[in-house]
């Protein structure tokens, strides 16, 4: 297919207490039936979506944390996190969930889905894209 | 329309999807099947079981690629097509067999 464009999430705010992240991921769910390059970026608050260990039981919403580990099914294998993002909030990559895809192309081989890039880097991958969605 | 099944009412959508996830058991499926005029085979319960481990591990119903997909690896290549999964659920085997597993509808089923 010639006309592949480039799709962007951009996730920016904390994962519960707004439905931003959940609407989020349902469209990226619902894009990545269209065959589209689909990625998604982690800014601000929005690293929060993708920490380990959380837990909703106290707010008495569902949990979607498992569903970013679904991703790789959907062909999804590009999460961009944001260094600076990462710093201000004392965060490093081990507190984040350790996010994988099979490589159909090496056999299967798991690899790393979260690319951790510096705001310079994120602006740059952001430039690359057609269509920028902020969540 | 609520469903029958062992004595209990049980509510379900517009669709048909169960209402309450959590008050699925496996005769749900069969009386599912029953009223689409559908006897279940251990083929069937194979998907079934999947898209219920499925759903345990992700919280998501899966797309039906994405569940011929891991099928097909799961299972086997014969059976990881699309041909083989609708010769089961011939109303389209993401939406059906996710009903009968007490799923909600696929995320992302177009």
């Amino acid at each position: 297919m010639s006309d592949v464009k480039k799709f962007m999430y951009v996730n920016r705010k904390a994962p519960y207490g707004t439905i931003y992240a959940l609407e989020s991921l349902e469209v990226v769910l619902i894009s990545a039936a269209f065959d589209q390059d689909v990625s998604l970026a982690f800014v601000d608050d929005g690293v929060y979506q993708i920490m380990k260990g959380t837990k909703t039981d106290g707010i008495g919403m569902k949990n979607f944390s498992p569903v970013y580990n679904a991703l790789g099914d959907y062909d999804i294998t590009k999460l961009y996190v944001e260094q600076e993002s990462l710093d201000e909030r004392g965060l490093t990559l081990d507190d984040l969930m350790d996010i994988k895809y099979e490589d159909e192309d090496d056999d299967w081989a798991e690899k790393p889905s979260i690319k951790v890039v510096s705001r310079k880097e994120m602006a740059d991958v952001m430039d690359q894209q057609d269509v920028l969605m902020s969540f | 329309m609520p469903i029958e099944v062992n004595g209990k009412t049980l509510e379900t959508d517009e669709e048909g999807y169960l209402a309450n996830l959590n008050e699925w058991e496996p005769d749900v499926a069969t009386v599912m099947a029953k009223e689409d005029d559908l006897e279940l085979t251990d083929e069937h319960w194979d998907i079934i079981n999947f898209l219920r481990e499925y759903y345990e591990e992700f919280q998501i119903a899966p797309a039906v690629r994405v569940l011929t997909k891991a099928v097909g690896k799961r299972m086997g290549k014969d059976k990881g097509n699309s041909k083989y999964l609708y010769s089961l659920f011939p109303y389209g085997p993401g939406k059906q067999a996710c009903k009968y597993a007490g799923l909600p509808k696929p995320t992302g089923c177009v």
